[in-house]
């Protein structure tokens, strides 16, 4: 499998080297991509977006077991995903990033784990409707994206480590206790304060 | 829907990131989901765990792709690949949230329920995806009105949440989405107070152990 930069000419003009070096697209670029997709099948807007997220998608699989092949196999599969389901993506619920993320994570359970993964349906009948008190945070959902990767930048290394445990190795926190030789008290703690610190920065505070 | 109050009692944070993160077995997933989308709490949280999952996608160092890779993919789409599947209309035909309906089926009363005690039935639900075909850790649970539910502990951990009606134990209340969370160091006694009969939702990774002078001697007797 070669890993190398790809020089691929496709269809539509780009190459990844040039475009990476340019800078790396945004959260509002990245929903407007989206939203260019889902409203207008725009192949440009498309490529943009492989650029970033497919070799992102590869590695979290990557991390998360699949072997190289099963990986590349799994991001283009995603990638196929994005594309079909841009036109319900809805950037006032949900950031670009975290949109993308959720498509690779369901798409790992499927063909990694061969599980379900139930979660609830936002058209659910049943859902009990949240109370009238508005959210205590009216950030949009790009400016909350650049808080949290700031704030996770910005968090002490013992806790980003345990977080980035926690959503990149097939482990739920009980096991990375085992694992990082921290009794699990101590794990749930850790992530906590993590988490808190997060919260806080998400919504508008310092990290 | 409802004017029912919202869940007082929930499942612990770091249960919601593990979800987030795709890291909970189908049978506590499953559960996870109903408390949900009975709890909009949990559900402003659970976003903000997938939120923190694209962040972190966003900060991984990122693995090249075949050089032909994104010229396969346009090829896929154009051949109508992965297609996605008719939505499932949303409907709620037992009055139970969504994530539930695939399990229990076409009505609740048609499940293999199995009285248990005097008062109590279970019934097992089944796994839907291809890999965990044993050992489905979930089930249902019906206590018939002003059922006390013998004094018991559990070898392992057991987690009970209310879909319809309530129950009472050790002094505090749970009632539709409510969750409660008991392992071996919890010697419990739920009551069911009013007229109304209580439907759980249970998750359980070992039996349970009746712990009273009479209950005990039922132990040998029971499969939960």
């Amino acid at each position: 499998m070669a890993l190398s930069a790809p020089r691929s000419r496709g269809p539509v003009e780009m190459s990844w080297p040039a475009q990476q070096e340019k800078g790396l697209p945004d959260s509002a670029r990245l929903c407007q991509l989206i939203t260019a997709v889902g409203r207008s099948q725009d192949r440009a807007a498309f490529a943009e977006l492989f650029v970033y997220f497919a070799p992102r998608i590869k590695a979290y699989l990557m991390k998360r077991g699949a072997g190289a092949a099963q990986a590349e196999e799994l991001a283009q599969e995603s990638m196929i995903m994005v594309w079909r389901r841009a036109a319900t993506f809805d950037p006032a619920k949900s950031g670009a990033g975290t949109w993308i993320f959720t498509i690779a994570r369901n798409k790992r359970i499927d063909a990694l784990r061969r599980e379900r993964r139930p979660d609830y349906d936002p058209e659910d009948p049943s859902l009990a409707p949240p109370p009238a008190v508005p959210p205590d945070s009216n950030l949009g959902m790009v400016q909350q994206s650049e808080l949290l990767k700031v704030a996770i930048g910005n968090l002490p290394e013992a806790q980003a480590e345990l977080v980035r445990m926690a959503y990149f190795e097939d482990k739920a926190h009980g096991q990375i206790a085992v694992e990082t030789d921290l009794p699990l008290g101590t794990v749930k703690s850790r992530l906590r304060l993590a988490l808190g610190r997060l919260r806080k920065a998400m919504a508008g505070g310092r990290p | 829907m409802t004017s029912s109050p919202l869940p007082q009692h929930h499942l612990p944070e770091e249960v919601l990131l593990d979800h987030a993160a795709g890291s909970l077995s189908e049978g506590m997933a499953l559960l996870v989901a109903t408390h949900l989308a009975l709890c909009p709490g949990c559900r402003a949280a659970a976003t903000e765990f997938d939120a923190l999952g694209g962040a972190l996608l966003a900060a991984i160092t990122p693995q090249a792709l075949a050089p032909e890779a994104f010229e396969q993919v346009l090829a896929r789409i154009d051949a109508d690949e992965l297609l996605p599947a008719a939505e499932a209309a949303a409907t709620a035909a037992h009055g139970l949230p969504l994530p539930l309906n695939d399990y229990v089926g076409s009505a609740v009363e048609s499940l293999p329920w199995r009285r248990l005690l005097r008062g109590i039935e279970t019934a097992e639900l089944k796994p839907r995806g291809a890999r965990s075909s044993e050992g489905f850790p979930v089930s249902l649970m019906r206590l018939a009105p002003s059922t006390a539910v013998p004094r018991h502990t559990h070898q392992g951990l057991e987690i009970t949440m209310v879909l319809q009606g309530g129950y009472s134990d050790a002094g505090l209340h749970y009632e539709r989405g409510d969750v409660q969370i008991s392992d071996a160091s919890v010697d419990h006694r739920p009551v069911v107070a009013d007229e109304s009969s209580c439907l759980c939702l249970v998750y359980q990774d070992a039996p349970l152990r009746l712990t009273g002078p009479i209950g005990r001697w039922f132990n040998g007797f029971l499969r939960f």
